[in-house]
């Protein structure tokens, strides 16, 4: 560490060195030609370059600020990031103006709102919880607008007050004048929230509500600003009802028009995206260029820029996710983080920097203490009556924690510095106390309540984690409350709250699917494609590890090894099958199937008896951290922690998959027990484990029969998605009863001759079968998926080795059918390792 | 609907409610039967993803009973709604369907299969394996089981019954846990 601080210091102090012969060259002018008298070999060039120099140095320098401090981590645990790199800033700033007796560098508020505020915004939006956003959106929109406004009204009202009391001595102000201070420092800052709350980790539904309001209310402050610029340029006596109504109408104007602005640019992303298939390597860059030209086509147009950016990110991101290969997705995410992470730095030195000039600083005690005062108050003020309002209409009310942490967590920052160096001089003669009011409480704000956030949270047992020890009883009851809501959610169609969401979904599903995403993609909405998808991707991982392990991947070549295993773990039954799968089975690669299959089997041992005595060993384990670990989160749960420092992976996937998977495994049971009257479903179960993602598919293909051969997917909202596979397994419903009726025939025959039969039946009807699946043909799909998707009955003409390593999976159950011995009841459905 | 019928739903839901509901329960019986079977339940895919689906699914059945009607549909329903705090008890009427115990009983019947008036440890093994993830052992969940009925059991029959049930959730709110907006 004493390393780095040496090297930042050398850093600056180069930087001094030259920067002051920049100011040398620049006070003494220009013009001075050089007349050469003989070749140079190297120039100084200096005086071309400094400006590039000087920004990518004084980037470096910010940067490596925050490698500074992140050494000692138990700095960072109790003071945010954003008030350690204040303080550096003060003392970057110190060391410059201590060799320069001037400030050369300042944060410039054009420098702010053009190249460093727009990738923030950008990247809030891109990465916006969308359902828990739009799902508050009422409440976010009350605080940010209505009370926003509350505070500017109450802070320029009660300083115009105490200033015609008397109370701050002798400055040229006015009542317009405090209001326009008023506005600007009243607006919640983004930055200073997504800083402090990124490392506090409150409830998402308090998060999302001081997060949104912070964006939201950028609205408001620039049309409170602009208005009151403008009444304080035309004088006190020309303001009558008519500016005062133009107003508010311009608050309409500008807060819609900025998202309107917003969300046409994110059509054109999302158009973009859509034709871009080509040129992969540069469709990340598309996104940054438009959402920039977002910002700065609202500013043009005097129009909120915030929101549009926002509201671009917002409503551009599931349709360019879809859209995009994953590697750009991967790509413009990372990228997003970086140039947010580093602008929200440089900020915040920045803001220390500027601090240490003493020409800015007018000190006015009571005027600041008292700004200081009204924020506080006037912002807990308005938070509890706004709540009180809206907890009358909200099904899960604000408790008063959640209302004290919200009033808290209202912190000013860097936007209102911007604001309040855009004053101009000569109307406001007081601009340089707003200047240091401004920065005393943006300070105030992102250090103290930034350090006293996290203790303040834990004091008052904020709902992060579990307040006390709850029973077992009511952690699973907890849980099951949830799944229970989700479900009558969807079995009510999700009404109410969600009527609306579910006509926008049918809306967007129907003309927004089309317009804006590639056809691929559209595919790829549909929930359970995508568990298919991911399934097929952990397939090949798990291949891939699996060959690893074993050396190489030349395994999968060899096909003289593939009898082994086979006949060990499964009898000689599959033995006889063996002949028939190598000669019918050859994958497009030539790769006999009995080796792949051979390789997903190993990954599952099912022997109960070694499980056994390991667990045994175990004594001590605690159910409450089991549980904790490993109950399922509903729907509702899934975490959406935006966080600016860490790329959260989305690990719900999984859970879906095994619910998916358990609850289709349960149906084939009891319609296969309803079908056919036998215990068998226990031990297919059993082995259908074996190869999660062909059960999948397989009891997908089965279930699918009672559930979808009742007419068509006719209803909107959940079978919209579903409407491919419904068509797929029409074709799979008409197979079916004939393998049922086959199977209830010949239960007490062998089973290697129902296989045989079976397939003659899916060959005889394949004929019939071609057409529908032909149907869904037309889609441009990806081969594994397809084949993975397309029901059994093209097996006996397909050379897809993926589909066949399935059909010898499901055959091998069926041949289990008598052979062993009945697994326990429930218990069957045993382990992986 | 005859005027009987809305008059007994305006009680647990109000008449705007009722329209949509008899939307979604038209739009979920497909073949227009005026009946809900649970293949028609079952063709909603977000409930596949759902641990306890089938169960829910199962809870708007009477048991022996094939399909469900509006009714009962819509009485099922009525449990979510969020209790009315402003109108005080009044004793001689029966149960609300929305009150805690009501509520409490929907969810004890869901772990209550055998509908014996106690959740046996077979049964609590059930739920919690359609909870937990798959990797969970057998020995890790009859280990869970065990010591929750161990919590919960005060009588020591080692099984929960309705009341040993309802204390063990005293502190859980349950009126925000199981309720909906729309039914508010």
């Amino acid at each position: 560490m004493p390393a780095l601080w040496r090297s930042t210091f050398v850093l600056v102090m180069v930087l001094l060195a030259i920067s002051r012969p920049s100011l040398a060259s620049e006070d003494t002018g220009n013009g001075t030609e050089n007349t050469i008298t003989t070749l140079p070999i190297v120039i100084w060039k200096w005086e071309e370059i400094h400006f590039p120099y000087l920004v990518a140095l004084w980037v470096l320098v910010s940067w490596l600020c925050k490698l500074v401090f992140q050494l000692n981590p138990c700095l960072t645990r109790v003071i945010p990031e954003s008030g350690l790199l204040i303080c550096i800033g003060w003392v970057l700033g110190g060391i410059i103006y201590g060799a320069d007796k001037v400030q050369t560098f300042r944060l410039q508020p054009f420098t702010f709102f053009f190249y460093l505020l727009p990738q923030i915004v950008l990247d809030a939006g891109y990465s916006m919880p969308n359902k828990l956003f739009f799902g508050n959106l009422g409440a976010i929109l009350v605080y940010a607008v209505i009370g926003t406004c509350w505070n500017a009204a109450t802070l320029g009202l009660a300083l115009w007050g105490c200033w015609l009391g008397g109370a701050m001595g002798n400055i040229d102000t006015g009542l317009l004048q405090l209001l326009l201070f008023g506005s600007l420092i009243a607006a919640v800052d983004p930055v200073a929230v997504i800083a402090v709350f990124e490392e506090v980790h409150v409830n998402e539904v308090l998060y999302i509500l001081v997060f949104g309001e912070s964006l939201l209310n950028d609205g408001v402050t620039v049309v409170l600003f602009n208005v009151f610029d403008a009444f304080v340029s035309l004088g006190g006596a020309q303001i009558d009802a008519v500016e005062i109504i133009k107003g508010i109408i311009s608050f309409f104007v500008v807060a819609v028009g900025g998202s309107l602005v917003g969300v046409v640019f994110a059509l054109l992303i999302s158009l973009l995206t859509r034709c871009t298939k080509n040129i992969q390597i540069i469709e990340p860059g598309f996104i940054f260029v438009l959402g920039y030209l977002s910002y700065l086509t609202a500013e043009m147009l005097s129009l909120s820029a915030i929101l549009s950016c926002t509201f671009c990110g917002v409503c551009c991101q599931k349709y360019i996710n879809a859209n995009m290969d994953e590697r750009s997705v991967s790509t413009v995410r990372s990228t997003m983080k970086v140039f947010a992470n580093g602008s929200e730095t440089i900020i915040f030195v920045f803001l220390g920097i500027s601090a240490i000039d003493p020409s800015i600083w007018v000190w006015n005690t009571a005027f600041i203490l008292l700004t200081l005062l009204f924020i506080f108050v006037f912002r807990f003020i308005g938070v509890f009556l706004l709540t009180w309002i809206l907890n009358q209409y909200r099904l899960v009310p604000l408790d008063f924690i959640d209302q004290l942490v919200m009033g808290y967590g209202g912190l000013r920052g860097a936007v209102a510095y911007g604001l309040v160096l855009l004053l101009d001089e000569n109307k406001y003669k007081e601009k340089k106390l707003m200047i240091s009011t401004t920065l005393i409480v943006v300070y105030f704000t992102v250090m103290l309540q930034g350090i006293t956030m996290k203790p303040l949270v834990t004091w008052l047992k904020v709902k992060r984690a579990a307040v006390s020890e709850r029973t077992l009883a009511e952690k699973i009851q907890n849980r099951t409350f949830d799944h229970m809501l989700v479900a009558i959610e969807d079995i009510s169609g999700q009404i109410g709250d969600n009527y609306m969401r579910d006509k926008w979904n049918n809306f967007e599903e129907k003309w927004l699917y089309w317009l804006l995403m590639t056809p691929i993609a559209r595919k790829s909405c549909d929930p359970i494609f995508n568990i298919f998808h991911k399934l097929n991707i952990k397939d090949a991982t798990s291949y891939v590890k699996e060959g690893e392990r074993r050396g190489s991947l030349a395994f999968v070549r060899n096909e003289s090894k593939a009898d082994v295993d086979f006949n060990k773990k499964f009898g000689a039954d599959f033995s006889e099958m063996m002949p028939y799968i190598m000669t019918e089975n050859m994958g497009p690669d030539h790769v006999p199937v009995s080796s792949i299959l051979r390789d997903s089997v190993p990954s599952v041992c099912l022997d109960m008896h070694e499980q056994d005595l390991k667990m045994r060993e175990s004594e001590d384990f605690d159910a409450h951290h089991l549980l904790q670990q490993h109950l399922y989160k509903g729907r509702k749960q899934h975490r959406h922690r935006y966080s600016r420092k860490h790329l959260e992976v989305n690990k719900d996937e999984h859970e879906v998959q095994e619910i998916f998977q358990r609850t289709m495994r349960s149906r084939l049971e009891s319609f296969k027990s309803a079908k056919m009257g036998v215990a068998p479903p226990k031990k297919i179960s059993k082995h259908l484990k074996k190869d999660q993602p062909q059960k999948v598919r397989e009891a997908y293909t089965f279930s699918s029969f009672p559930l979808f051969s009742e007419g068509d997917s006719a209803s909107g909202c959940e079978a919209a998605g579903g409407s491919f596979p419904m068509r797929a397994y029409r074709g799979a419903g008409i197979v079916n009863p004939a393998f049922m009726a086959e199977m209830d025939t010949m239960d007490p025959m062998p089973p290697m001759q129902q296989i045989p039969s079976w397939l003659a039946e899916a060959e005889v009807d394949s004929s019939n079968m071609v057409p529908s699946q032909r149907a869904q043909l037309t889609l441009p799909w990806t081969p594994s998926n397809l084949r993975r998707l397309a029901p059994l009955c093209l097996s006996t003409h397909s050379n897809d080795s993926f589909l066949l390593a399935d059909s010898p999976a499901t055959q091998e159950g069926i041949s289990e059918l008598p052979p062993p011995p009945p697994p326990q009841d429930g218990q069957g459905q045993g382990t992986h390792k | 609907m005859n005027l009987w019928f809305s008059c007994f739903l305006f009680i647990i839901v109000t008449p705007a409610h009722i329209v949509r509901l008899y939307d979604r329960f038209e739009a979920l019986d497909k073949e227009k039967t005026g009946h809900l079977r649970p293949q028609d339940f079952g063709a909603i895919n977000r409930l596949a993803m759902n641990p306890i689906g089938d169960r829910i699914i199962g809870a708007f059945f009477s048991p022996g009973q094939e399909t469900v009607d509006f009714h009962s549909f819509v009485r099922i329903l009525a449990h979510f709604r969020p209790a009315d705090k402003k109108h005080p008890k009044d004793p001689s009427m029966p149960e609300p369907v929305n009150s805690r115990t009501s509520k409490l009983k929907f969810a004890f019947q869901l772990y209550d299969q055998d509908k014996d008036g106690k959740i046996s440890r077979a049964e609590l093994l059930q739920v919690l394996r359609s909870m937990l993830e798959m990797q969970v052992t057998e020995e890790q969940l009859e280990s869970i089981a065990d010591r929750t009925i161990q919590e919960a059991d005060l009588d020591k029959d080692d099984a929960i019954s309705f009341e040993e049930f309802r204390k063990s959730l005293e502190k859980v709110n349950i009126d925000h846990k199981m309720s909906i907006r729309f039914l508010r």
